[in-house]
């Protein structure tokens, strides 16, 4: 059983209790430990059940690659699944619950389906489960998804806050460690600026665990040295706690910088997403040590050799009292002697090698510990806990020669280089067959911006495993990145580390390497998703060839984990299936992120009040308080209407229409785009954006004008006034304001760059208020200022001056068929305006109408909407806008494209209204319903609906429409689909305006 | 006329440091190329400011100039006192093609003050903050598009009317206490 | 994430802050042309493994428009240039050379 230790742990403060609790028991651990740690400190060596078999778990690794040990942290709002305990500081109050069993982590009822293993092979929800089909949906997938998965999604709002930051460098060293800390002294010494960032909160990596002399000095001394000079460089920013998740193109990189996970509460951010721009990255993010696929290798207590020698070094916890070794390499003989240093036993060092002379097992056999070669674990004994090994011939088939009583296993499969950041923008890898490992191929890096090399790999990422060989690397590293970046090197010499001769691993991917089907079934490549060497093994039988296909298949290394521990070990199992070398078979992808970022972090400040950016009128807050439902229009926030006590959103726009034809309704039309468009060749321009003519139009006078896009279609409609005699205002729709004034300038900057034509976006100088009604004329008259008359003001004209000594521009254009002024005012005082033409409407019968009543007026007159009647394949000719389509013209944006046949046809569907023979309301979208069904055996449809409003002045429905050849077949009934796809509306066809058809109160 | 109304009325919010709305602040977007005769002399007498360099500002008097794109420039004056610089320079550019417009409703603008200030674009911005110096950058804040310099002890920003709660929100949520970078 | 360096304004934008628009070098063809052109115009686009040249505005910057010539593959960046113009620079087109010797040229 674990245990802390008496003396010893680096990285602990004893002094210091800390009290947590786990599964609702409550343990005490110390500050400075992680929770893996204190766990194991509790004698807690069961943290959860596997994904799919719910076979115990215990604790396997020491850092982000561990793949058992995943937990619930916290509770209520600021709980979050999957957390791995060996990246989790402990601090005081932590709670924390294991995942994936029920009931309980010690009796789980999921554990029957370790028995039935034999079902449930690699693939097996693709051969299971098929027929019946039906119960796909209702049996088996209900049941799966409740015992396979993992944490549970938290239910309540993330009670923690959360921001992104860019950050900008020139060299950005990813990795903390010796490797790291020495390319960081190199590149900071140039005068650059250089980011170095690690994600746990220690520095100087491994290099202390393994007792490196660096310098002269311990490792922990050259680290704190390494520090201290960097520190006293402006020029070096340090950060800990933060995990580089991935390398972007040119030189963009992700990490998420952990806040406060272990001061919860404390009102610090939580989290913080690093937006970074490098000119280089270096990446010296280390290696994982593999583990050993032999039976049993998940079993609580089985551990990476590593891991093993940080709990006993970092930590003072004993993972068991007498450890077996398990090793192809030199490398494990370290965890042997930290471990017999600690005063624990060592039972044996089990070596797959047949001889073993170098200098660590050399000095691990005069300690007096055993030490077998040639031999491996054929099979681990226990169940929830280590009980013993059985282990025979490495090159046997599985056969016993001994049992060695222990109560936990030290694995050492040799090393793998963490290449992810390497390898996510395309840096290609080399199969080094000695070392057995894929590393960077620095004859074939991922590319920046200029064509040349972005990331560096230093140190243990390189494949320099060794300490002197890392520290040397890594200064050649950092020096070829300053290189790049047109830099000399300055001459900081690499620091020496004494090294250790180490005699060559032996790859081992089986072990024994002859087991049968009954071991293999039980050696784990990939723990968190529960695959295994059998599995792995049938999908070769099965033909899978590919590494990227049987990864899905038997979904090795789809974890959270990405397959840290088991994506070598998978794809050597795989090409000794398939009888091919292994660099032949390749990896998989390496995709971002490293280490899983929670949503939180990547959502940064986008929550609540600022998720996305909401534009608001200046009279936003007017609508509020007066009760106001909010309808978004594109980003803007527009009353839809203004309900009053007891009134349904329906009623209301209905008495809002009504009183606007009747008296005086007043709309906020501010968020109508307003491009001011001036020049010598204003008019021209003009001429070519509109599909009539604008450089015709008088001075002080409107026109409502058409934009299409070079295909022909309508894009976008609008009043433009002639304001000067170079000089014109082009009202857009509410949502078209960037894009028709992003439009303009394409055209002027990248086609008619030689036209002098200046724009201005003015849409939000103005606030504009549309007064309506037959009463518009007398409110302006009581705010006084200026001659408002027909006369004065005709229709289709406008006029500068001061109302309520408000100075206005207004506008004799109506979009509800009424006697209508828009009148545009200097937004700081459209608040103030808004508010006057209220109070002095009052006897008037004046009130506030929303979209949703604009709406209903002006399908009442028939007048179109961009987006309504409009959807990117409807030209003017189909809406019946002919006249506003300009003959003479030789060309204008779209003329070109309505010259296509298809679209000059005479069977186009044309604009018409539709009244239900029932006055009800057809449905939008209705399909007017044509004989016969068409190949995929859908009716024929000849039509569609495009608006459809109850309207209250004619007190029936309403619908304006596409009919093929519509404009020719008024009074035709024709029949409509209905949502239900039973019996539709019948429906006659009849003029789009029905409301004042001649137009006569608008013009008055 | 009742007075002009900033966007937000002249919010505030304090964290590690200070922000709030100013304004209404007068505005005037003048398109014209650098070239254009009497170009500078039009906007020295308009603001007082010399005509500023590629993505400067320049300032005199409390007037600024900025540099905002190679045929654009954006004056920055006391409210009040746009109609007399318009006049200035359209009397200055007569007969020349510009174009000039009143934009001081269509904009918010605030400051950022206080010892780390620039921590608060840092969050928000793509810029690179260490390179900014004395430019007027335009850049983003967010999802939205805004301008900002140094001065005085912290950062003018500006940006649209509309987005002015979005921003201050933004700005407010990015200087929290405790967030400092 | 790209850079492009602005050669209206100078600023080193990243992509969040510019909006792509396209193919570069497109020619405009209005009434009167062929069928065929006009096609060619609306429709027909490359999309090269290698060199490309390209439209982008420095939307959250400047506002102007400007043309880019990109390695679709590797994404380097031989220059950006403004758009008033019908062709690559000389000097442009002879860096690609330099850089991608198989390169068949820009039309």
């Amino acid at each position: 059983m674990s245990a802390r230790l008496g003396t010893g742990g680096r990285l602990i403060d004893r002094a210091a209790g800390v009290e947590f609790t786990f599964n609702g028991k409550r343990m005490r651990g110390c500050r400075g430990d992680t929770l893996a740690s204190a766990l194991l400190a509790n004698g807690q060596t069961l943290v959860g059940r596997s994904f799919k078999y719910h076979r115990p778990r215990g604790i396997m690794a020491s850092g982000p690659e561990e793949p058992n040990a995943l937990v619930g942290l916290g509770e209520g709002a600021r709980f979050e699944p999957n957390q791995r305990v060996t990246t989790t500081e402990l601090f005081d109050g932590l709670t924390s619950t294991s995942q994936n069993h029920w009931p309980s982590l010690e009796f789980d009822i999921g554990a029957v389906n370790d028995k039935l293993y034999r079902f449930l092979p690699a693939g097996f929800y693709y051969k299971t489960f098929i027929h019946p089909r039906p119960a796909w949906k209702h049996l088996f997938e209900p049941i799966i998804r409740r015992s396979a998965g993992l944490g549970k999604a938290p239910t309540e709002p993330d009670a923690d806050r959360y921001e992104y930051t860019y950050g900008h460098c020139d060299v950005l060293i990813a990795g903390g460690g010796i490797a790291g800390l020495q390319a960081a002294l190199v590149a900071g010494a140039s005068g650059l600026r250089v980011l170095v960032l690690e994600q746990t909160p220690h520095w100087g990596g491994r290099a202390p665990v393994d007792g490196d002399v660096i310098d002269g000095k311990s490792a922990d001394d050259w680290v704190k040295s390494a520090l201290q000079a960097l520190d006293g460089m402006k020029n070096v920013t340090l950060r800990a706690r933060t995990m580089v998740s991935g390398v972007y193109d040119h030189g963009y990189v992700l990490a998420e910088e952990r806040i406060a996970d272990h001061t919860p509460g404390d009102g610090r951010p939580r989290k913080r997403l690093w937006r970074i721009r490098a000119g280089r990255i270096v990446s010296a993010t280390g290696a994982l040590e593999r583990p050993l696929s032999f039976a049993g290798n998940d079993i609580p207590g089985v551990m990476l050799a590593s891991a093993m020698r940080d709990y006993v070094v970092n930590f003072a916890v004993s993972p068991g009292d007498r450890t077996v070794v398990v090793t192809n390499n030199d490398d494990a003989y370290r965890t042997a002697i930290a471990l017999k240093e600690a005063g624990l036993v060592v039972a044996a060092v089990i070596d797959a090698r047949a001889q073993v002379t170098g200098e660590l097992p050399e000095r691990v056999r005069a300690m007096g510990i055993r030490v077998e070669t040639g031999r491996g674990v054929v099979k681990v004994k226990g169940k929830k806990f280590v009980t013993g090994v059985a282990i025979g011939l490495v090159t046997g088939e599985g056969a016993a020669l001994e049992e060695i009583a222990c109560d936990a296993v030290a694995m050492s499969g040799g090393w793998s280089p963490v290449v992810h950041l390497w390898s996510h923008c395309g840096g290609k890898l080399d199969w080094d067959r000695k070392a057995a490992m894929f590393r960077p191929d620095r004859n074939r890096p991922p590319l920046t911006l200029d064509g040349t090399a972005m990331v560096y790999p230093a140190g243990a990422a390189n494949g320099a495993l060794a300490a002197a060989d890392a520290l040397s690397d890594a200064a050649e590293a950092a020096g070829a990145a300053l290189a790049a970046l047109g830099r000399e090197a300055p001459s900081v010499a690499a620091a020496q580390a004494d090294s250790v001769a180490e005699g060559d691993l032996l790859p081992v991917w089986i072990m024994p390497e002859g087991a049968g089907p009954a071991l293999k079934s039980k050696m784990w490549l990939d723990w968190q998703n529960d695959v295994k060497v059998s599995d792995v093994q049938l999908a070769a039988r099965e033909g899978y060839v590919s590494v990227e296909h049987t990864k899905r298949y038997t979904t090795l290394g789809m974890a959270t984990d990405q397959g840290k521990l088991s994506n070598i070990n998978g794809l050597a199992v795989l090409s000794g299936a398939l009888g091919a070398d292994i660099p032949a078979v390749g990896t998989t992808t390496f995709r971002p992120p490293y280490t899983p970022v929670t949503i939180g972090a990547l959502a940064g400040e986008a929550r609540g009040d600022i998720f996305q950016p909401l534009r608001r009128t200046p009279m936003h807050d007017w609508h509020l308080s007066q009760g106001a439902y909010m309808e978004p229009v594109g980003l803007w926030q527009r009353p839809y209407c203004y309900p009053r006590a007891g009134e349904t959103h329906e009623q209301a726009v209905n008495r809002e229409v009504t009183n606007t034809r009747e008296r005086l309704g007043i709309l906020d039309a501010s968020t109508l785009g307003k491009i001011l468009v001036k020049g010598p060749d204003a008019g021209k321009f003009l001429d070519m954006l509109y599909t009539n003519v604008m450089s015709s139009l008088p001075i002080g006078k409107c026109r409502y004008g058409l934009m299409c896009n070079e295909q022909g279609f309508l894009s976008d409609d609008g009043v433009v006034v002639r304001l000067t005699e170079d000089s014109w205002l082009c009202h857009t729709t509410s949502g078209g304001a960037d894009r028709i004034h992003g439009w303009m300038e394409d055209w002027l900057q990248c086609e008619w760059w030689d036209w002098q034509v200046y724009t201005a976006n003015l849409t939000e100088q103005y606030a504009q208020v549309a007064v309506v009604g037959p009463n518009a004329r007398k409110l302006l008259e009581k705010m006084g200022g200026m001659d408002v008359s027909k006369e004065a003001i005709p229709f289709m004209t406008f006029a500068e001056g001061t109302l309520g000594g408000f100075p206005v521009r207004v506008h004799r254009i109506s979009f509800s068929g009424e006697l209508s002024y828009e009148i545009a005012v200097p937004a700081s005082h459209g608040a103030a305006f808004w508010e006057l033409c209220h109070r002095l409407g009052a006897d008037l019968g004046a009130m506030p109408y929303g979209t949703e009543g604009l709406h209903v007026l002006r399908a009442e007159k028939g007048f179109i909407m961009i987006g309504d009647e409009t959807d990117g394949t409807v030209i003017p000719q189909d809406l019946n806008l002919d006249w506003a389509v300009s003959k003479k013209k030789e060309d204008f944006l779209g003329k070109r494209g309505q010259q296509r046949s298809f679209l000059a046809s005479n069977d186009r569907w044309k604009l018409v209204g539709f009244e239900a023979l029932d006055g009800s309301v057809i449905p939008d979208g209705a399909y007017v319903t044509a004989p016969g069904s068409n190949e995929y055996g859908f009716r024929n449809a000849q039509g569609r609906i495009t608006s459809t409003y109850y309207s209250p002045t004619l007190k029936r429905g309403i619908a304006m429409g596409l009919l093929k050849n519509g404009p020719a077949r008024m009074g035709e009934v024709v029949e409509f689909t209905s949502a239900s796809g039973g019996a539709g509306v019948s429906a006659k066809v009849v003029s789009p305006v029905f409301y004042d058809p001649e137009g006569e109160k608008q013009n008055v | 006329m009742s007075d002009p109304v900033a966007a937000l009325n002249g919010a505030q919010s304090e964290g590690f440091v200070r922000v709030r709305e100013i304004g209404p602040v007068g505005m005037i977007t003048l398109r014209a190329k650098p070239g254009t005769p009497g170009l500078a002399e039009a906007v020295k007498a308009a603001s007082g400011c010399d005509l500023p360099q590629p993505r400067r500002i320049t300032h005199q008097g409390g007037m600024s100039c900025g540099w905002m794109s190679p045929d654009e420039y954006l004056l920055i004056l006391p409210y009040h006192g746009v109609a007399a610089a318009m006049a200035a320079l359209e009397g200055g550019l007569a007969g020349t093609h510009h174009l000039a417009a009143d934009v001081s409703d269509a904009r918010a603008v605030f400051r950022i003050e206080g010892e780390k200030a620039d921590q608060v674009l840092r969050k928000l911005s793509p810029a690179d903050m260490d390179t900014v110096g004395e430019e007027l950058r335009r850049s983003r804040l967010g999802q939205v598009a805004a301008a900002f310099w140094a001065g005085e002890g912290g950062y003018t920003v500006v940006c649209f009317r509309s987005v002015a709660g979005y921003v201050m929100g933004l700005l407010t949520h990015s200087a929290l206490p405790g967030s400092e970078i | 994430m790209l850079i492009l360096e602005c050669p209206c304004c100078g600023v080193k934008a990243e992509e969040t802050e510019l909006s792509p628009g396209g193919e570069a070098h497109l020619k405009r063809f209005g009434p009167g042309s062929t069928d065929e052109d006009f096609e060619t115009y609306m429709f027909a686009r490359q999309n090269p493994k290698g060199v490309h040249f390209e439209r982008w505005r420095h939307a959250y910057g400047c506002g102007k428009w400007f043309l880019a010539a990109r390695c679709t593959a590797t994404l380097e960046v031989f220059g950006t240039y403004p758009a008033q113009t019908t062709e690559p620079p000389a000097e442009l087109i002879a860096k690609i050379k330099a850089r991608r010797p198989d390169w068949k040229g820009w039309k």
